[in-house]
């Protein structure tokens, strides 16, 4: 408390001139009824581009409002909050009673849901700021091989687990500090942040998105709900002609081709993978956990309470001279070590259970992506994969029979909407 | 669609499905209702925003740097109630100068943001112009080391974007950021405002 002793050393003055002291000035923070606004922006923007993808089957009045949230959520707003990191404020809220969910961060976080569970990723369509930032400049999309994507592709779950590891002990929120384009919006940040972003704005200029398809948390929860969707983007108005132009358009590799000639063979290979799956399931969710336990110390490391804990050790003990800024900082504040230390085991004690389920959550993950590698669905036609659309609608206008429907019938888009499963 | 019978049975396979989906879809629109409902309700709490707390920053000069925004949402405010008013102002001078020399080179503060006004013999206010600091805290460690600590580094509110992880927290070496209710969203000592000073 350096502080409080210091305003012992010269007393305020007894004035003679009846000088009054000035008050300091306490701006507030921006008003709560603003971040409604948000809100209501989020709600707006998901209504549209529900209708622009769905109904409408526009690509371009698509475009028209993912330029605008662009400019609001991301530029206007400086991309904060974004449905994308709220997770991290739920996890938070979830674990630490003493923290409150903002109401507009639980908008950004479940709206967005609840879209998927009804019309699949719009949100991913027009309305996050991250993936519109790649989509405009997304130039020639090269075909990403669809073992590289399925592989890839379990990245997000395993980040999801580390970001909600380390948010839910309150040591950081990993997907802000490393969220790829927050710099451009703010126009400021660091050189890694810098470096990151440039890196993957230019991977997107070849690859479709590749931040929501192999990195996106966010895009792994909405990536699991939206093959529950209720209505849902179809590549054609009407009957697939078998001609291969949708999935030649789609950048996200989301359009699987039929594959009812080797649907037998498949279906026979992948059982008996299967049934080896199903009998390691309970082996490897064990061997996660325990894997996860043990590297309970490293995670760790992470956490700054953690690491200032074990540098001041370090010091204390003569293993290595010289401070740190950080112990430097913790010296001056003259708290006792031994304080310090109790802290830190109690973080670390939360640590080794959280790591446990992150290492489940590993397994977990790997299995069920091998399940659904095994399992073969029959595909009479080209279709598409609800959980890699991001309804984008360039398939739309590649698809011939849709193009003769539109024509056929100006305006009317007919059976845009279809229930449920498609094609099948 | 042509033949009849090829589409009938998927057809109720289907609508067998979508009876299953329908369920999932209410299930799930409860869970995640029910579960926002009740972290955003606990407690009626306000919302939080970051605030330096004075007792733990060390005036490294991180947050003139490390704020997203150029310049630093963190300016320099000073407790009017907890100065000294010295006339040899060890926030406003460097080291061992004549305090009638006012001279830019004479001053910590490398922007010139301070403004020091008599007052009466021998005692002067001090006061930052926001709009020219930066948030290096030079000023903030002459005062509290030499001084009464009057003068202390703090998030302004009507600059700051309260980002989601504040990146001056992150790199803050003391730990001095904490989250703090939008209701009372400055860590200045008001109550000792109030106090000896409100006494005369
Ligand atoms: S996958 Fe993630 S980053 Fe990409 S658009 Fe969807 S939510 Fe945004
Ligand atoms: S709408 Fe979906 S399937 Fe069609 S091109 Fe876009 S991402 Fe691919
Ligand atoms: S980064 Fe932390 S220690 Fe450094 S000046 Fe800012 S609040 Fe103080
Ligand atoms: S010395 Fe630094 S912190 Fe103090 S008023 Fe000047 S710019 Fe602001
Ligand atoms: S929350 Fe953001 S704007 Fe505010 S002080 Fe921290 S980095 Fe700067």
């Amino acid at each position: 408390m350096g502080v409080a002793l210091a305003a012992e050393n010269f007393p305020p003055p007894e004035f003679t001139t009846g000088y009054q002291f000035p008050k300091a000035t306490e701006p507030g923070p921006r008003d709560a009824s603003l971040s409604l606004v948000d809100a209501a922006v989020l709600l707006t923007a998901l209504s549209l581009a529900a209708y622009f993808a769905l109904r409408r089957r526009s690509r371009r009045e698509l475009a028209i409002l993912s330029v605008f949230c662009l400019l609001y959520l991301g530029f206007y707003r400086h991309g904060c909050v974004c449905a994308v990191g709220s997770f991290q404020n739920v996890a938070l809220a979830v674990a630490d009673p003493g923290y409150v969910l903002p109401v507009v961060v639980g908008a950004f976080f479940v709206l967005p849901l609840l879209f998927a569970l009804f019309f699949g990723r719009v949100f991913c369509s027009a309305v996050c700021p991250l993936g519109q930032a790649q989509e405009v400049v997304l130039l020639r999309a090269v075909k990403v091989p669809r073992w590289v994507d399925q592989a890839l592709g379990v990245l997000p779950f395993l980040y999801l687990g580390v970001a909600v590891l380390y948010a839910a002990l309150g040591s950081a929120f990993v997907v802000c500090r490393y969220d790829p384009f927050v710099l451009f919006f703010r126009l400021g940040g660091n050189l890694e942040m810098l470096i990151f972003g440039v890196a993957v704005l230019l991977l997107a200029t070849v690859v479709g998105r590749p931040y929501c398809r192999f990195l996106c948390p966010y895009g792994a929860l909405l990536r699991l709900i939206a093959p529950f969707a209720r209505w849902r983007v179809r590549t054609t108005p009407t009957e697939c002609v078998n001609c291969h132009l949708c999935a030649d358009a789609c950048p996200y590799g989301a359009i699987q081709p039929p594959n009812v000639t080797d649907a037998r063979i498949g279906r026979l290979e992948g059982r008996s993978r299967l049934a080896w799956l199903v009998a390691a399931f309970p082996l490897i969710l064990a061997a996660g956990g325990f894997l996860g336990w043990q590297s309970a110390p490293v995670l760790a490391k992470l956490d700054p309470t953690i690491s200032l804990a074990n540098r001041v050790w370090l010091e204390e003990h003569g293993r290595v001279k010289g401070k740190t800024e950080a112990s430097e900082a913790f010296a001056t504040q003259g708290t006792p070590s031994a304080d310090l230390y109790r802290e830190a085991a109690k973080i670390r004690k939360r640590f080794d259970g959280g790591s446990l389920l992150l290492g489940v959550w590993v397994g977990l993950v790997i299995v069920l992506r091998m399940i659904s590698l095994s399992v073969r669905r029959r595909r009479e036609a080209y279709q598409v994969d609800p959980g890699a659309c991001v309804a984008c609608g360039r398939c739309f206008s590649a698809c011939p029979v849709g193009r003769s429907v539109i024509a056929e019938a100006e305006g009317a888009s007919i059976s845009a909407l279809t229930p449920g499963e498609e094609g099948r | 669609m042509s033949e009849d019978g090829k589409l009938k049975r998927p057809e109720q396979r289907i609508s067998r499905r979508q009876i299953l989906a329908e369920c999932l879809r209410g299930a799930g629109v409860l869970v995640m209702g029910g579960a926002l409902g009740s972290l955003v309700t606990r407690g009626h709490a306000d919302n939080t925003v970051w605030q330096i707390d004075p007792s733990k920053c060390v005036q490294c000069g991180k947050c003139a740097t490390d704020c997203v925004l150029n310049p630093s949402a963190v300016k320099c405010v000073h407790q009017y109630r907890v100065c000294g008013y010295c006339e040899l102002c060890f926030g406003y001078f460097v080291d061992q100068r004549a305090n009638d020399e006012e001279r830019a080179e004479n001053q910590r503060c490398p922007t010139n943001a301070i403004r020091r006004t008599f007052v009466e013999d021998p005692y002067f206010q001090y006061d930052i112009d926001e709009l020219k600091c930066i948030g290096c805290g030079i000023c903030v460690k002459g005062c509290k080391t030499f001084g009464n600590g009057s003068l202390v580094l703090q998030v302004r509110h009507d600059r700051c974007l309260n980002c989601n992880e504040c990146n001056i927290a992150q790199n803050c070496p003391a730990n001095a950021f904490v989250r703090v209710p939008a209701q009372t969203p400055y860590l200045l000592r008001t109550e000792q405002e109030e106090g000896p000073g409100a006494k005369q």
